[in-house]
């Protein structure tokens, strides 16, 4: 019997190709152009400072464990599907144009580096040495820390490779359609989709992002995850200069400077608009004031998947032991760790791989 | 090879250059026009396969014949030429090095 998996993008092709690799009969579920996409609208950065904070420590070492693997996992896509994801390892800077902003900010990474042993590499650099290494740098800069746990990708030759992937790993992956009913009774699921077809298998990962808020009901999940939207500009391609992505700009492998991202509670509102634009634009000037003789060539918004607290949630069924959640907002960045180490944890259940931090539990308070 | 269907001579003649190469044109005609009267069709290569391009739709559509203007990427076709403009090939892409 196979294992259904609703979802189609990053976070469910990467469970499906680890599945595959572990033996299993796969059915992938995907949905249609006009659903909400975080995979073809996110910044493609494996991104590591910052991720977890003091209070969750688990969370940093969960990402951590991931970009780690992430070499290994880029070459493996491109042996079995040709695809180069542009995984480039060169670490990260964030950079400050506010002295207190980045003070503030060191104190965080600190107190986690404190929880986490002293494991936990960053370097905090004033103007001048920030300078050397990035020369294009403007006045308005007052600092930026490097950490060489930072990496990034190109997000949809990832969603690309992917979907390569699983299809010649032999599975199943039906694109357009809505699942519309979930008949679940322990390792028994009956799925049924709007055009009338139903799909059986033994086991359901729901790994389906927002869609996930209406499903995750009827296989007992809380699912307590909202939209935030972010919005995300690229220029015309450049001679490269970027060679450090930041969580806010970076220079895509084909040359593109990708500056985001705004962050905004607005519901299932994808649009893009002029004041955010402008906004993310003056942001990145004041970094790189070069950029402000460069053309812009699109925009676009696109919605996070989050949880009450940030972190992802996996969590095993209450009501049908054969059913997993999984769903985060950082989809690249785990996508290495959730191909190579969930499928232990999707098959064994509870004597599998233990992500107790990150079940659904920790929002009851 | 492109040539100019009126070849009338012109009362003035604009001059400009192209990496450093100095074209003649004639008022009104936008910098594409002027290139490809010139003889010069390529006027960039593709960042990510070096594939030659050169202007194509000639309204402003297509975006093949960027060009670098004062340090800022335009299209030639919609350009208009004028007496003493430096025009240069946009700036080249180079692999991002580890």
């Amino acid at each position: 019997m196979a294992t259904i998996i609703i979802g189609g993008g990053v976070v469910g092709l990467s469970v499906a190709y680890g599945l595959l690799k572990a033996g299993k009969e796969v059915i992938v579920l995907d949905g249609t152009d006009d659903d909400f996409r975080a995979s073809r609208g996110n910044f493609g950065l494996i991104w590591i400072q910052g991720k977890g904070g003091p209070k969750a420590p688990h969370y940093a070492t969960w990402s951590r464990r991931s970009a780690a693997l992430w070499g290994e996992f880029a070459d493996d896509l491109l042996k079995e599907t040709g695809v180069d994801v542009a995984y480039s390892k060169m670490g990260g800077i964030d950079y400050f144009t506010d002295e207190t902003e980045l003070e503030k900010r060191v104190e965080t990474y600190r107190s986690l580096r404190d929880a986490l042993n002293d494991d936990y590499p960053f370097d905090v650099l004033e103007h001048n040495e920030l300078k050397k290494r990035v020369p294009e740098i403007g006045s308005k800069v007052v600092g930026g820390i490097y950490s060489p746990m930072d990496s990034h990708v190109n997000p949809l030759l990832l969603l690309r490779a992917l979907s390569i992937a699983v299809r010649k790993a032999s599975g199943t992956v039906m694109t357009g359609v809505k699942v519309v009913d979930i008949n679940a009774h322990d390792h028994d699921f009956n799925i049924v989709l709007a055009d009338g077809t139903n799909v059986e298998g033994d086991r359901v990962v729901l790994a389906a992002g927002l869609g996930a808020i209406e499903l995750g009901q009827k296989l007992g999940f809380k699912a307590p995850i909202r939209p935030q939207q972010g919005q995300v500009l690229i220029t015309e391609k450049l001679p490269f200069f970027l060679r450090y992505p930041s969580s806010t700009i970076r220079q895509v492998n084909e040359g593109g400077v990708q500056i985001g991202a705004s962050k905004a509670e607005i519901g299932l509102n994808d649009s893009e608009d002029i004041a955010t634009s402008a906004a993310l634009a003056q942001q990145a000037i004041d970094i790189f004031p070069h950029l402000g003789n460069v053309k812009l060539v699109r925009s676009w918004a696109a919605l996070r998947i989050m949880s009450p607290d940030g972190l992802p949630i996996y969590q095993h069924s209450p009501i049908a032991s054969g059913a997993s959640f999984i769903t985060c907002h950082s989809g690249i960045t785990l996508s290495a760790i959730h191909a190579r180490l969930l499928p232990d944890w999707i098959l064994k259940g509870a004597n599998g791989l233990d992500l107790s931090h990150f079940n659904e539990d920790r929002f009851n308070v | 090879m492109f040539e100019p269907l009126d070849k009338s001579p012109a009362d003035v003649y604009l001059s400009f250059t192209f990496e450093g190469k100095s074209v003649l044109a004639k008022p009104g005609m936008n910098v594409a026009t002027a290139l490809l009267t010139a003889g010069i069709t390529v006027l960039r290569n593709t960042p990510v396969s070096g594939s030659p391009r050169g202007p194509f739709c000639m309204m402003g559509a297509c975006y093949d014949c960027l060009v670098s203007l004062d340090g800022a990427t335009v299209q030639a076709c919609l350009t208009l030429v004028e007496e003493g403009l430096v025009v240069t090939r946009v700036p080249i892409m180079n692999e991002v090095t580890e």
